[in-house]
C-alpha cells in the first residue's frame, strides 16, 4: 500500500515550524549580512563584515559573555542547591506542608520587572530599607554602585526570583520517586545522609540535569533584572550578552550588527549547553 | 528690535495674567485651565471648538504616564471633546520611543499620526516627518517661542518638530544654605573662601564636598553635596556635556565642539573634556550613597526631597522642590551652569586662563507629525492645541507633566509668584537664569544632532560610566570614546556626518 499521502498530514506542522522557527532564524542570518541601522535602512549585502567586526573589534561583547557565563553558572548552582534543599524539606511530613509549598512558589509567580523595581528600591543605597538596617552597624554597602557588589545584587535577585522554579521541578521529581529503594536503604540501616547520597541524589540525577539545563537556558537570557537594577553599570560591570545585544539593536539601532551578535550568541549557546549537558550526565549519572 | 520684542512679551504676559481672573465657559468645562480660562489664539479652546473632525481618528505615540504621557492624554481627551475626533494615545517607555517610531518609519508603515520623542532624534527622523506648515510657523503662538527652541525644533531653518516643551540644564542650589550667614562664616573659617553661588565647577566641587555627609538643615538626616544623573545610559551623557561645556566650548575657536568640522576628528578626548570628566569622577565622593547609580528620577527625588546642596540638569528637580507639597519650597535657587577659570583652545593647543561659561541647550521633549499620516491638518491642530497658551500655562505648573518653559512670556517672574506662590526673588532669579541662557548667551552648545546619534551618545555613556566606576582613567575612557566615535563616523560616512553636524555648528557659531 502506498502511504505517501501521509506526508500531506505533516505539512501543516512543517509550515508552522517554518514560520515560527526557521524563518526568524533565516531572517536574522540575512539581516546579519547587512548594514541596516538608523541611517541605512534596508537589506543591503556586506558579506561577513559584521562578523569580522565582532571577532576582531568588539571586546565588550566577549567581556559581557564571560560575565554572563559567571552569572548563569553561579545563579543556577545556588538555585539548584537551595531549591533542592527546600524541596527535600517539604517532601518530608512537616506541619503546614501545603502552606510552605505555596509560599516557596510565590517569587516565581510575581512579574520579574516589577519585583526587580521593588528590589532596586530595597537596595537603594541612601533611601532603601536594606541600608537602613546596615546603618545600624555603621555600614553603607554600595549594592548597586560598587562594581563587584552590583554583580552580587544581581545574583541575589535572580536567585530569589527563580529558585522556586527549581524547587517545583525538584519537588515533582521527589514525589515521583519509587518508595522501594528507600525502604531497602532503611532496612540496611542507612541514615538520612547516606540515604540522600546513595539513593535520593542518584535517583534525582536525571531530573536534576533537566532542571539545570532548563534554568541555564533561561539564565543565559538574563536581561530584565540587569536592565532595571543597574542598566549594566556601574561602568560595564553587570552588562550581559543579551543586554549588550539589546543596546546595540534597540538603543543604537544597529540592526545588522545586533543580528550578527544574536546569531553568534545562539551558536555559542547551542554548543556550550550541549557540552554542559554531556558533562552533567557524566558527573551525575555515570559516576553513580 | 529688543524693545519691540520686550513690549510684545509684556503684552503677552499681561494678557496671560489678566486671564487669571477670568473664569469662562471653557474653564468650567475643562478645569485644567481654571487659573487662566481660555486664552485667545489660533489654537485656543474656542478656536478648536469651531473645527469638526468627527469620524476621523488620530493615533499618537507618546511617553509613559506621567511625564509627557499624562498631558498628551489629557489634551487628547480635550481635543476629542472639542472637535469630535477620535484620539488614540499609546504610551511607550522613554527608551523605546525612538525605535517604536523608527521601525515603522523605515518599513514604510504609518501606525502613528503623531510621534513624541526627544529633539535630538531630528536628524534620524526628519525624512519621515512632515515639516510644520507655514501657517503654524507664522502664527502668534509660535512667535512667542524663544529662538533657541525654534532652533532646537528646526533643521537648517525648516521647522520639523512642533515646540511643546523647553529644556536646558542649569544649576539648582539650596538658597537657605548658600545665603546663610552662619554657614558663610563657617565656610570662610574652614576653607578661607567665600560661600556663594558657585561660579566654577571647581567651586561647585569644593562646596559640595564641604557640605557632604552631615545634617546641615537640622532635620535629623544626613545631607550630601550634589545629586547628578550618573546612571549609565540614563541621560548621563547629557550631564557630562553640561560639565564639559565650560572647559571645552571656547568662543574663540568656532567650527565644532564635539568634532572638528573640517576634519571630523572627535574632540571628545581633548584636555577640556578630560578636565570635566576628572571633576565628575571626583564628584562621586560628594553624591549621596549610591549616587553613581542615580537616574533622572533619583536626581529629582534627591534634590527635590532636600537631600543635597546642589543639582544640575533639567527643570524637573527645581519644579519638584518648588511644589506646594515640598519641604524646601522657596528654599532653592536657580543659576546658570558653573563656568571654569580656564578654557581649552584646540587651535593653539593650550589652556587660556580666563573665565568661561557656556549654556547647554539640551535636547528635550518634542513632537512631530508623520509624513505618511493621512491626517496632517488634524495632527498639527492637536499639537498646536497641546501647546496653546492656556494649556501651556496650566501644564508648566504641574511638575510631573514634564512640560517646562519655552515661550518668552514664560520668563516673567510674576507668573510664578501669583500662580505658584514662589518667593519673588527666587522667581526673578529663575526667570532671569532661563532667559539669559535662551536669549542672552552667544556661547551656547546644542546637543549632537547627527545620523546615528544614539551610537555616539551610547559610546559617551559607556566611556564616562567606566571612568565613574573606576574601571578606566578619565583620559583612557575618553580615548576609548574617541576611538569608537571614529569608527561610527567611518561606518556612516564622514561627509554625511559632517553635513549634519554643520547645521548644529552654525547655531553654536551664531551664523544664522
Amino acid at each position: 500500500m502506498n502511504f505517501k499521502h501521509k506526508y500531506l498530514f505533516l505539512l501543516p506542522g512543517l509550515l508552522v515550524l517554518l514560520g515560527i522557527l526557521i524563518f526568524p532564524i533565516g531572517f536574522t542570518v540575512r539581516l546579519s549580512l547587512s548594514s541596516w541601522d538608523s541611517f541605512f535602512p534596508g537589506l543591503d549585502f556586506i558579506g561577513l563584515e559584521n562578523y569580522i567586526r565582532l571577532f576582531t573589534d568588539d571586546l565588550r561583547f566577549w567581556e559581557a559573555f564571560l560575565r554572563l557565563s559567571f552569572l548563569s553558572i553561579t545563579t543556577v548552582f545556588l538555585q539548584y542547591v537551595i531549591g533542592f534543599a527546600l524541596a527535600l524539606m517539604v517532601w518530608q511530613e512537616i506541619r503546614f506542608q501545603r502552606f510552605f509549598r505555596v509560599l516557596f512558589l510565590i517569587p516565581m509567580m510575581t512579574t520579574p520587572v516589577i519585583m526587580t523595581v521593588i528590589w532596586r528600591t530595597f537596595f537603594h543605597e541612601s533611601l532603601g530599607p536594606v541600608n537602613d538596617f546596615f546603618s545600624l552597624f555603621g555600614m553603607t554597602p554600595l549594592w548597586l554602585s560598587d562594581e563587584h557588589l552590583a554583580l552580587v545584587t544581581v545574583i541575589i535577585v535572580e536567585v530569589w526570583q527563580w529558585t522556586p522554579f527549581m524547587f517545583l521541578l525538584m519537588l515533582a521529581g521527589l514525589l515521583s520517586l519509587p518508595k522501594e529503594p528507600f525502604l531497602a536503604a532503611s532496612i540496611d540501616g542507612a541514615g538520612p545522609i547516606r540515604k540522600f547520597v546513595y539513593v535520593t541524589f542518584p535517583l534525582m540525577a536525571p531530573i536534576s540535569i533537566g532542571a539545570i539545563i532548563i534554568r541555564l537556558i533561561e539564565a543565559s537570557k538574563i536581561m530584565d533584572t540587569v536592565y532595571v537594577l543597574t542598566s549594566g553599570g556601574p561602568g560595564t560591570s553587570t552588562e550581559t550578552s543579551s543586554f549588550y545585544i539589546f543596546i546595540k539593536g534597540l538603543r543604537e539601532f544597529q540592526f545588522g550588527y545586533s543580528a550578527a551578535l544574536s546569531f553568534t550568541y545562539l551558536i555559542i549557546m547551542i554548543i556550550s549547553l550541549t557540552v554542559i549537558a554531556k558533562i552533567l550526565v557524566k558527573l551525575m549519572i555515570r559516576s553513580n | 528690535m529688543n524693545k519691540i520684542l520686550g513690549m510684545g512679551v509684556v503684552a503677552a504676559t499681561a494678557s496671560l495674567l489678566a486671564g487669571a481672573v477670568q473664569a469662562d465657559k471653557w474653564s468650567d468645562q475643562f478645569p485644567h485651565i481654571k487659573n487662566t480660562g481660555d486664552i485667545p489664539g489660533e489654537c485656543s479652546y474656542d478656536a478648536m471648538s469651531q473645527k469638526d473632525y468627527s469620524g476621523q481618528k488620530l493615533t499618537i505615540n507618546t511617553h509613559a504616564v506621567p511625564v509627557m504621557g499624562e498631558p498628551t492624554a489629557l489634551h487628547a481627551e480635550q481635543f476629542s471633546t472639542l472637535t469630535g475626533a477620535e484620539v488614540s494615545v499609546i504610551h511607550t517607555p522613554a527608551g523605546d520611543l525612538y525605535s517604536k517610531a523608527m521601525v515603522p518609519f523605515q518599513s514604510g508603515q504609518s501606525p502613528y499620526d503623531i510621534v513624541f520623542g526627544f529633539s535630538n532624534f531630528i536628524r534620524d527622523w526628519k525624512q519621515y516627518l512632515e515639516p510644520v506648515p507655514a501657517k503654524y510657523v507664522n502664527m502668534r503662538q509660535m512667535q512667542d517661542v524663544t529662538q533657541s527652541h525654534i532652533d532646537v525644533n528646526s533643521w537648517d531653518g525648516e521647522m520639523i518638530q512642533f515646540p511643546i516643551d523647553g529644556d536646558r540644564h542649569y544649576l539648582k542650589y539650596r538658597k537657605d544654605v548658600i545665603d546663610n550667614p552662619e554657614y558663610q562664616a563657617k565656610y570662610k573659617a574652614e576653607t578661607g573662601k567665600e560661600l556663594r553661588v558657585p561660579q566654577t565647577w571647581k567651586e561647585y566641587g569644593e562646596m559640595a564636598a564641604f557640605f557632604n555627609g552631615w545634617d546641615w538643615d537640622n532635620d535629623g538626616e544626613l545631607e550630601y553635596g550634589s545629586a547628578e544623573v550618573m546612571k549609565k545610559d540614563d541621560l548621563m551623557f547629557a550631564a557630562f556635556f553640561s560639565r564639559s561645556v565650560a572647559y571645552a566650548k571656547n568662543p574663540r575657536t568656532p567650527g565644532g565642539y564635539f568634532f572638528d568640522l573640517e576634519t571630523m576628528e572627535p574632540l571628545i578626548n581633548g584636555p577640556g573634556f578630560v578636565e570635566a570628566l576628572t571633576d565628575w569622577v571626583a564628584a562621586t565622593k560628594y553624591v549621596p550613597p549610591g549616587g553613581i547609580n542615580f537616574g533622572l528620577g533619583d536626581e529629582i527625588n534627591s534634590f527635590g526631597g532636600g537631600q543635597t546642596l546642589f543639582s544640575f540638569s533639567w527643570d524637573d528637580a527645581f519644579v519638584a522642590a518648588m511644589q506646594d507639597d515640598s519641604a524646601i519650597k522657596n528654599k532653592v535657587g536657580a543659576a546658570p551652569l558653573p563656568g571654569s577659570d580656564r578654557v581649552w583652545n584646540r587651535v593653539s593647543g593650550a589652556w587660556e586662563d580666563e573665565y568661561n561659561q557656556a549654556p547647554y541647550i539640551v535636547w528635550g521633549w518634542t513632537a512631530a507629525v508623520a509624513k505618511q499620516s493621512k491626517n496632517h491638518d488634524m495632527a498639527f491642530d492637536y499639537l498646536c492645541f497641546f501647546a496653546n497658551d492656556a494649556n501651556h500655562q496650566a501644564d508648566i505648573a504641574i511638575g510631573r507633566f514634564g512640560v517646562n518653559p519655552f515661550k518668552k512670556s514664560d520668563f516673567v517672574p510674576e507668573l510664578y509668584v501669583e500662580r505658584q506662590g514662589w518667593d519673588p526673588e527666587i522667581a526673578k532669579q529663575y526667570a532671569d537664569t532661563l532667559m539669559e541662557m535662551e536669549e542672552g548667551s552667544t556661547n551656547r552648545v546644542f546637543p549632537l544632532r547627527i545620523p546615528g546619534v544614539f551610537q555616539f551618545n551610547s559610546a559617551i555613556a559607556t566611556g564616562t560610566s567606566k571612568a565613574l566606576a573606576g574601571q578606566l582613567s578619565p583620559q583612557e575612557a575618553l580615548d576609548e570614546v574617541a576611538a569608537e566615535w571614529k569608527k561610527i563616523v567611518k561606518r556612516i560616512g564622514k561627509d554625511v556626518v559632517r553635513e549634519a553636524y554643520a547645521v548644529g555648528v552654525a547655531l553654536e557659531d551664531n551664523l544664522e
